[in-house]
């Protein structure tokens, strides 16, 4: 029996006169991967920043594992349990690739100056922790992020191999729930498939709940349990990918009605 | 056509050169008279007379006349460098960049001599009051002013070309000239260090070859220079690099050997130099080891965090006003009697904790603010904290335009009593804080605070995003910025005697971050060789350097590197390796591309390895 | 920012604490100076400050008057910070010296007026050939700044330009310090008729000042002329709105930028001859003290809105004037006017606490709103 992980209801956010979003509904269960879909300045990558904490909502509620999210700053949101990664990539570009899925886990760890400072036991084991977890974070991406790349600046990384650091340093924050923005944009066909299994291997084998925002209707097919539809800040449709992909709603919010019938 | 010469081949192939007299010559006139301006503002500011006390090569060259003659080199060298990009060929280079050079020299020149006319005929004393009247006999060479113009027009021609010229010489000759020279210039800034280190070793014969009497070298000793220089890079030079390499290229417990013993070397030597140096001297390295433990803090405020704080120097006052409080039995009458009059340690021991608190109340208003926002109010608040100390109203606590005196000396039980009267104990006390202030700044970059503060100044909001606490992360920041500064402060207090408001302007702030930035931001030995070559040699804020005549000077000069940095080089003269990629960020990346470090190559032949998690 | 909340964290409760701090003191200061001039020997005033005396209508009158005229001068220099960061994004730290410039030049000319007789004989075409003159050469500087320090820079992340700033504002200060000496010039003597008092309505205001804030409303009505109604001010509006955009439309970004630097100087070189003509003082700090000022002026009144930049002026200025023998005073402190500067500093920190947008809300470009 799975667990409702998190649970949107009636979420509203207005920008100055523009409704991002509208009186929102959404849930997920433990375990589900689930994809927002939707054309361009529907409000996704909005609802996204309204869960991480980025964004303050005007109305409504948001609640993770039963508590509220309202109101919380990004990084408690993310101490919570919800990790996330960028539309446009935003890694620590000049830090190292190891140094980038180490200090994601900051708010899982707690060493302050006095251990740096005087090299305590607890300081030196909990580095080297956070060390192995960062590799093996990045090891699941198998041998691209590993062995001496570790140690280069992120910047060096081609644009794949960073859409894939910045989905290892969601992963290495712990969370039980992860927003994945985008995660194949730019991507070769190739590197989509390849992307897709390892989504679904994020579920499989470590256990996340994902929720994803995609255009890219292929992966969505293949890898989601069930698609929700935005637009203009509302859902209007959801369910397994046939039932929406077929849904008059969703193709006119894509394509537009027919010309006759614009009268 | 491909040039089978090592010395001389670049990786792309030579073009043809370009015809001497095919130039662009709005572009070369514009840059002289430019040039010219530029000569033209050195001669009125006096410096080639008031440097002219200094000798690089005696009788020959002065620092004054080295002040005009470095500009129109570098002008011209830089007029004819070519940008080559991807697609393009270089031009071989020849005739054009000397022609090139010279013109824009020679305009240089013609700028220096309009002047010598000008100074002859007009009194420009009103209102340019600096030059003195020795400028017409310095531009002049003595000569009749005619003379003296077309003497310039020559040597600016003479000078370009030669800076036009360096391109047209092998990378290697070129190396062994700026060596050179580079070397004869430094050998006679550093007459004082080494006069006084020879004595000490009784080699006193060697420096009075070397040197002339009365200050700079003896032309016996530039020739000398010159050799040993010139040897060192023809041939020295690819034996240390092969020796660098060779280091760089040791891992595990050998590197931390060899680590270990180039510390222990470093060490060593600066424990046995004071000895060895005169008063002078030592105070001036006192001195610079202040402005060492206040560049380091500032370098975790700005170097590693990348927050911007102009009011540095409040804490530098809370360390120093302090200890004076505490210490000195002359501080204000308004204090209750219980305040106890103490031993410097113990004083700085209460110290660090006020210093904190001030770190905190400083830091907690400013944490949210933008950048630009934040270094004019941490301004505020250094002025305000200024003024305060400064106030007839607070003058009971704090001594007010008067300050506090009788500061005494650090005891330090039974073994030492460090005066400001004996440079070299205030030197030792000053080196055992920096290495404290190193060893911190170290141990907290590689720890989670310090990833957490090079996130913060990467990508706040993503750092955020991250799940860190990022205004406890800054506070922490201002906290340990602040903790360093008044250590800095309470020695100074101790040394001087006395803390006077003064002391503690806007000015000192400003320093300390010209020295930050041009050492490298985040760079601990970057910002400690920022603090020794900018402080040691030209002057702090109301301090001479080795070049005391610089220091009406310095301060021009500080201004003008911090603007040459940001454009130029904004990683620092001592790159960090990864600060560098982040400013130059676009062309790195042009170059990782180009020559195939990145991996597109292996994303088509690794595939996903598959690794079950734990 | 996020809105805000009940305090949550040490932080916030300390900033609410702060706040609540500061206004306390100046609502007890003035509680205490209004008790004061009832009743001198009050005994609050007893307690706090015995040697009370108190402001006469008058002496309250000249300190208005004098913070106005202060406050115009800021205002204009205001307006070039606020015109930079509305376009750019970055405060220009040496506006401040551009400010000094105009001075400067101003101070030369005259001398070299009066040496020939035109100051005393001609003082008001003396004094509009200066204006011109310091509005070319504060020009000038401006251009040449953004050409050569800021605009190779316009990428970067957004500490370099700043810092840049500080180093051209550095190094300005020095070449007037190498080129002009360290000590203070002075201005020649204003022909007596305009050190006299003018009496206007129930106002008795110098000349001197009077001249300095008609001319400070001149400059400001010519800049909104020039802003509201005129191509080039609504190019410069296009540009600080939206960079991208405004190029799209066919505007040239960059030579609008050029010439919001131009403006802006231009505002500063006369703020710098009229704090000439009244200080009759300059050297090459002048720039400095009122250059942070100004930019907390234009803090105050909203960053990027050019009427809050004025009034941000105003404000500062008759605070500063103020503040110091309304509020403090009454309180016990002595020295008060050593305290100005801080008092500027510490509205710039209030408002900033309170309202950091400013009194008339800021107006950035698309790109730099949080």
């Amino acid at each position: 029996m799975s667990e409702r992980l998190l649970t949107i209801d009636n979420l509203s956010v207005t920008f100055g006169g523009l409704h991002a979003l509208r009186d929102l509904n959404f849930h997920v269960d433990e375990g589900e991967i689930v994809s927002v879909i939707g054309p361009n300045g529907a409000g996704k990558t909005t609802f996204f920043n309204m869960i991480s904490g980025m964004v303050t909502p005007t109305a409504g509620g948001i609640d993770f594992e039963g508590e509220s999210l309202i109101g919380l700053d990004p990084n408690q949101v993310t101490a919570r349990g919800i990790a996330r990664t960028f539309q446009n990539v935003r890694l620590f570009a000049n830090m190292t690739i190891l140094e980038n899925v180490m200090v994601a886990q900051h708010c899982r760890t707690k060493q302050g100056a006095w251990g740096a400072l005087f090299q305590t036991h607890a300081f030196r084991e909990e580095e080297k922790a956070i060390r192995e977890h960062g590799e093996h974070v990045l090891s699941f991406f198998g041998s691209r992020l590993v062995g001496y790349r570790l140690d280069q600046p992120a910047s060096v990384l081609s644009y794949a191999n960073r859409r894939r650091l910045e989905i290892a340093r969601a992963m290495a924050t712990k969370p039980r729930l992860i927003l994945l923005d985008e995660p194949v944009a730019g991507m070769n066909p190739k590197e989509s498939e390849e992307l897709t299994g390892l989504i679904g291997r994020l579920r499989s084998e470590w256990g996340f709940t994902i929720v994803m925002i995609e255009h890219d209707m292929g992966v969505v097919r293949d890898v989601s349990d069930r698609v929700v539809v935005l637009d203009h800040g509302e859902t209007i449709a959801q369910g397994s990918y046939e039932d929406v992909s077929t849904d008059p709603h969703v193709i006119e919010a894509y394509l537009g009605r027919p010309a006759e019938e614009k009268a | 056509m491909s040039d089978n010469n090592p010395a001389t081949a670049t990786t792309p192939d030579l073009g043809e050169a370009r015809p001497a007299f095919d130039q662009d010559w709005r572009r070369l006139v514009s840059i002289g008279l430019v040039l010219a301006v530029a000569q033209i503002f050195i001669s009125l500011s006096n410096m080639p007379v008031s440097l002219d006390v200094r000798k690089i090569i005696e009788p020959l060259l002065s620092m004054g006349y080295l002040s005009l003659l470095w500009l129109p080199v570098l002008v011209a060298y830089s007029v004819s460098r070519e940008v080559v990009l991807e697609g393009m060929t270089a031009h071989r280079k020849g005739a054009h960049e000397i022609v090139a050079g010279g013109v824009v020299g020679a305009i240089g020149g013609a700028g220096i001599g309009l002047l010598a006319v000008l100074i002859d005929n007009f009194d420009l004393r009103d209102p340019l009051v600096n030059w003195s009247p020795q400028l017409l006999d310095q531009l002049t060479f003595g000569q009749s002013v005619g003379l003296g113009v077309a003497l310039w027009i020559v040597i600016g021609a003479g000078l370009g070309g030669a800076g036009g010229a360096m391109h047209v010489i092998t990378n290697r000759t070129r190396r062994v000239v700026s060596t050179v020279v580079l070397a004869v210039v430094l050998v006679a800034i550093l007459e004082t260090v080494l006069t006084d280190i020879s004595e000490e070793l009784f080699l006193e014969w060697f420096t009075d070859i070397i040197f002339f009497k009365r200050g700079g070298l003896s032309q016996t000793g530039a020739v000398v220079v010159a050799l040993l220089a010139g040897g060192y890079a023809m041939f020295g030079r690819t034996k240390a690099k092969e020796f660098k390499a060779s280091f760089d290229a040791l891992e595990g417990p050998e590197r931390v050997r060899a680590n270990r013993v180039v510390i222990s070397a470093a060490g060593l030597l600066l424990v046995l130099l004071p000895l060895v140096l005169g008063k002078i001297t030592n105070e001036l390295l006192a001195n610079v080891g202040l402005f060492v433990l206040l560049a380091l803090g500032l370098n975790i405020v700005v170097g590693l965090a990348g927050i911007l704080d102009l009011g540095y120097v409040a804490f530098f006052a809370v360390g120093g006003y302090t200890t004076a409080i505490l210490t000195s039995p002359n501080r204000g009458d308004s204090w209750p009697e219980w305040l106890p009059q103490t031993w410097w340690l113990i004083a700085v021991m209460i110290v660090v904790p006020l210093a904190a608190l001030t770190g905190l109340f400083i830091g907690a208003p400013v944490i949210r603010m933008r950048g630009d926002y934040l270094a004019i109010v941490t301004l505020g608040f250094g002025e305000i904290i200024r003024l305060l100390f400064l106030s007839d109203w607070l003058s009971g606590y704090t001594g007010g335009a008067q300050g506090i005196t009788n500061v005494p000396g650090v005891q330090i039980f039974g073994l030492a009593n460090v005066r400001g009267t004996d440079p070299r104990a205030v030197f030792y006390l000053v080196l055992v804080f920096c290495l404290v202030a190193i060893y911190i700044s170290w141990r907290l970059e590689n720890s989670r605070l310090g990833r957490a503060w090079m996130a913060i100044r990467e990508d706040e909001s993503v750092a955020e995003a991250m799940g860190i606490n990022t205004v406890n992360v800054k506070l922490m920041a201002f906290v340990v910025g602040a903790i360093l500064a008044s250590f800095s402060g309470a020695i100074f207090a101790a040394k001087v005697g006395s803390v006077f408001p003064t002391s503690f302007i806007i000015l000192v702030s400003i320093v300390i971050l010209v020295v930050v930035i041009v050492g490298g931001m985040g760079n601990i030995v970057g910002v400690i060789v920022g603090a020794v070559v900018l402080i040691g040699v030209l002057g702090g804020p109301k301090q001479p350097g080795l070049l005391q005549e610089f220091s009406d000077y310095k301060l021009l000069v500080y201004g003008a590197l911090l603007i040459w940095m940001m454009l130029k080089r904004p990683e620092g003269l001592v790159p960090n390796v990864r600060r560098s990629r982040e400013l130059h960020q676009e062309e790195f990346l042009q170059d990782a591309w180009l020559k195939g470090h990145v991996d597109d190559a292996e994303d088509s032949a690794g595939g996903g390895g598959e690794v079950a998690p734990t | 920012m996020r809105s805000k909340t009940a305090p949550r964290t040490g932080v916030d409760w300390f900033l609410m604490f702060m706040r609540w701090g500061m206004f306390s003191v100046i609502a007890f200061g003035l509680f205490a100076f209004i008790w004061q001039e009832i009743d001198t020997n009050n005994p609050l005033a007893q307690a706090l400050n015995p040697d009370a005396t108190g402001l006469t209508a008058d002496q309250f009158e000249g300190l208005v008057i004098a913070g106005l005229s202060q406050g115009s001068m800021y205002g204009l220099i205001a307006l070039g910070y606020s015109m930079v960061y509305g376009v750019l994004g970055f405060i220009n730290f040496a506006h401040g010296e551009v400010f000094m410039v105009g001075a400067m030049t101003g101070m030369i000319t005259a001398n070299k007026l009066f040496d020939s007789g035109a100051w005393e004989n001609n003082f008001i075409l003396s004094l509009l050939f200066i204006v011109v003159l310091a509005i070319l050469v504060s020009t000038l500087t401006a251009v040449v700044m953004e050409r050569v320090a800021y605009r190779p820079l316009r990428g970067a992340p957004r500490l370099i330009p700043l810092i840049t700033s500080i180093g051209v504002s550095f190094f300005i200060q020095n070449v007037s310090v190498v080129l002009l000496g360290p000590g203070a010039k002075s201005y020649p003597d204003l022909p007596d008729w305009w050190t006299e008092t003018q009496s206007i309505w129930f106002l008795d205001i110098q000349r001197t000042r009077l001249l300095v804030v008609v001319v400070a409303a001149v400059s400001m009505a010519a800049l909104w002329y020039l802003v509201e109604r005129t191509k080039t001010g609504k190019a410069m509006r296009a540009v600080a709105e939206d960079k991208e955009i405004a190029s799209l439309m066919g505007i040239n970004v960059n030579r609008t930028i050029v010439t919001t630097f131009a403006v802006g100087g231009a505002m500063a070189g006369v703020a710098g001859i009229l704090w000439g003509v009244m200080f009759r003082s300059v050297i090459h700090t002048t720039g400095f003290l009122p250059g942070i000022k100004a930019f907390s002026a234009a803090v105050v009144g909203g960053i990027g809105n050019l009427g809050g930049a004025m009034a941000g002026g105003l404000t500062l200025g008759s605070a500063e004037a103020v503040a110091p023998l309304v509020i403090l005073e009454p309180l016990g402190v002595d020295g008060v006017s050593q305290l100005r500067d801080a008092v500027a500093f510490a509205m710039l920190i209030l408002v900033l606490l309170v309202k950091p947008t400013g009194l008339f809300g800021e107006r950035l470009s698309s790109e730099d709103r949080a």
